[in-house]
């Protein structure tokens, strides 16, 4: 789960990460009110939306007073960002963060994340500050300081020192870097993060040491035990759909594409969605339903596949082990008694009670299309959206 | 033969008397796995399928000589009990749990190596469907009718993907010596190198399937270490060629968040380390044919 940059920075303030003054804003007045409060004579007005790259995109604007300040919040409010990061559709600002302004004499980066390689807290630091990670590691590889974490123990501060001194830091802005880095440690932790990110890390001209920007991920596994964490969830962040799928406890992704999908297990979903690829059609969704699904959990995600707008066609891919073909069957029955079946619906079943599965969708008198194997089922899901697509067009001539 | 498990290893179930647990005894039980007891804190004393019930694994193992248990302990409590099973001194533990902090399993991965190589813990899993002998012994979930008996070891992250190709399979005559589940979590007990390791070292495997997704180093690491080592025709499916970076996609650990993790990316270096790839997960069967009348 991801959160916002001012969330991010009230959480790691508690462990000691200094940041600068700011607030919170949904308004233009309340941006003016919260540049009254941080005092000084140029404020940051900062976009919060679950991307990077804000900056680039225009999301992030400097004002030196307070007219410029309610003309920069009254044009981001409402306004669709689109970054190299949130895909074409962008996202919505409904919130701003408002900042007093630094004027910076270095920058950093400094990042933790769990490392899979190493099964453990791998934290990444670099004098190349403010651009990606991605992009310090390609152009200045030599700038980038790699510390791994044993879990027995915890960061220690030797080792931060250890990444001060290779970072170029001297005197008194050591103690400083270190609480900084082993406050960040200690959030990633006791948080149950999965990535804690400071980019840039900077020196003011003060030489004060600041977290101007903070990204933090969290692990979804981990959220029954963070309610505080699992609150900061912003819905108007996430793709609709998957919001939709979430609450209902399926594992949804949205994409592009015409072909719905719905798959019991996340390999053979993945696999599904390739054979579409393959076959010369686009997959509209990830969708795993998971095991032991009830008929009433199985016509609820066959809502959720059919409530997209550009899906042409329906593929469902079963493989029954702890899931039970006439299960699956019947929630099917189920949801096309409710809402009627105006799509192409390919159906392949194989695994556990396959036989009684079929029978149940051959009684019910639908026009299902029925597969055998994955190729089989891909291929005519495929066929199905571009004879779909030949009746409109033919519907439209006449 | 077979790796990891046959129809002698005396096996517990950790959370037997729960719901899933009881579900899953029942199957193991009729598959033939020797499921010589379970373990279900509090409730020991009780006897459940007819099997006696302890209430810690160490108690369990003095007294039934349990070598491997099974988890189906919900995911707050299952690193606890995957460090349980370690200090009790079970030769192996499949975790099936789906939804453990990947924090935890950093913290058990940790605890492991406190034990001498020679008495640690083999953790398989977790977030995966376990492992099938076929004709032997089951401690999973797989559905056991779409196996059969043979000399194809397979090892995969998703279990319904293995379910496929070992269906496949089986439509071709060709049966499978274990398969072995290594789950979806990005912190994992068993990589893909350990299980290939067994296989080749398995003198009744003779091919071995290996069916990757996307995220995480596991799959790069596997083709180094057939370069170097492995013997046996592998063939290879890596499930994801349409994800898109940056999105999880199920599992949690089927995410590419760096260069290297894709699908395409990971079957060419497996291609690269002498791996026949099947070209797409509907033909997994009929490439295991082909190289094995190659071999």
């Amino acid at each position: 789960m991801d959160i916002h940059e001012y969330q991010a920075k009230e959480l790691l303030v508690r462990f000691g990460v200094p940041v600068p003054r700011g607030g919170l804003a949904y308004s233009p007045e309340q941006a003016a009110y919260r540049a009254r409060e941080i005092g000084g004579e140029s404020w940051v007005v900062k976009a919060q939306i679950h991307s990077g790259a804000r900056g680039k995109a225009g999301g992030i604007k400097l004002c030196n007073d307070r007219h410029d300040l309610w003309e920069a919040a009254d044009s981001l409010l409402g306004k669709t960002l689109v970054t190299e990061q949130t895909g074409p559709q962008g996202k919505v600002v409904y919130r701003l963060y408002v900042e007093a302004a630094q004027a910076i004499a270095r920058e950093y980066y400094l990042g933790l994340v769990l490392d899979r390689a190493s099964e453990r807290v791998m934290i990444v630091a670099s004098a190349a500050g403010g651009m990606e990670i991605e992009e310090i590691a390609e152009r200045r590889p030599g700038s980038v300081h790699r510390i791994v974490v044993e879990p027995a123990v915890g960061l220690q501060p030797f080792q931060a020192r250890d990444l001060a001194f290779r970072l170029g830091f001297k005197g008194v802005e050591v103690q400083q870097v270190v609480k900084t880095v082993m406050g960040c440690y200690r959030a990633f932790r006791d948080l149950d993060a999965t990535m804690v990110e400071v980019n840039p890390l900077a020196v003011t001209r003060d030489d004060e040491l600041l977290a101007l920007d903070c990204k933090m991920s969290f692990d979804d596994n981990a959220l029954f035990r963070r309610p505080e964490i699992a609150d900061m969830r912003d819905r108007s962040q996430e793709d609709p759909r998957e919001s939709a799928a979430a609450d209902r406890g399926l594992s949804y992704v949205g994409l592009d594409g015409n072909i719905g999908c719905m798959i019991n297990g996340a390999g053979l979903a993945m696999a599904t969605m390739d054979m579409i690829k393959l076959a010369g059609g686009e997959p509209a969704n990830f969708l795993d339903i998971g095991g032991g699904a009830t008929p009433d959990r199985v016509a609820e995600a066959f809502q959720i596949v059919r409530a997209d707008e550009n899906v042409r066609a329906i593929l469902v891919n079963i493989f029954a082990g702890i899931n039970h073909c006439d299960w699956v069957a019947q929630g099917l029955v189920q949801a096309l008694e409710k809402t009627g079946l105006d799509l192409p619906l390919v159906v392949r079943l194989a695994g556990t009670n396959v036989e009684e599965g079929r029978r149940i969708l051959a009684d019910s008198g639908l026009p299902i299309i029925t597969a055998t194997t994955l190729a089989d089922a891909a291929e005519k899901a495929v066929a199905a959206v571009a004879t779909t697509a030949k009746t409109a067009a033919y519907a439209e001539a006449v | 033969m077979s790796v990891l498990l046959d129809e002698t290893t005396p096996v517990l179930i950790q959370g037997f008397t729960g719901r899933i647990g009881t579900f899953h005894a029942k199957e193991m039980i009729d598959y033939g796995t020797n499921l010589v007891g379970g373990v279900t804190p509090g409730r020991g004393g009780d006897r459940h399928l007819d099997r006696p019930v302890f209430d810690t694994v160490a108690e369990a193992v003095a007294e039934t000589g349990a070598e491997a248990s099974i988890i189906f302990v919900p995911p707050p409590f299952a690193a606890d009990a995957m460090m349980e099973a370690a200090e009790a001194g079970l030769r192996m533990c499949v975790a099936i749990t789906d939804g453990i902090p990947a924090q935890d399993m950093m913290r058990v991965k940790r605890y492991l190596r406190r034990y001498k190589w020679e008495r640690r813990l083999r953790l398989i899993g977790p977030n995966c469907a376990g492992i099938i002998s076929p004709g032997k012994a089951l401690l999973g979930l797989m559905p056991d009718h779409i196996y059969l008996p043979g000399n194809v070891g397979i090892v995969g992250r998703s279990g319904t993907l293995g379910y496929e190709a070992a269906a496949q399979m089986k439509e071709l005559g060709i049966g499978v010596s274990s398969s072995v589940g290594i789950g979806g979590d990005p912190i994992n007990g068993s990589s893909f190198k350990d299980v290939l390791e067994m296989f080749q070292n398995d003198p009744e495997t003779e091919a071995i399937v290996m069916i990757g997704e996307i995220g995480g180093p596991q799959e790069a690491e596997a083709a180094d270490y057939i370069r170097e080592h492995v013997t046996k025709p592998v063939v290879a499916y890596i499930a994801g060629l349409s994800a898109p970076k940056g999105r999880r996609m199920g599992h949690a650990g089927a995410i590419i968040s760096a260069a290297g993790e894709g699908a395409a990316e990971k079957s060419a270096l497996l291609e690269d380390a002498g791996v026949s790839i099947a070209p797409n997960p509907s033909e997994i069967g009929s490439t295991v044919a082909a190289t094995l009348r190659a071999a």
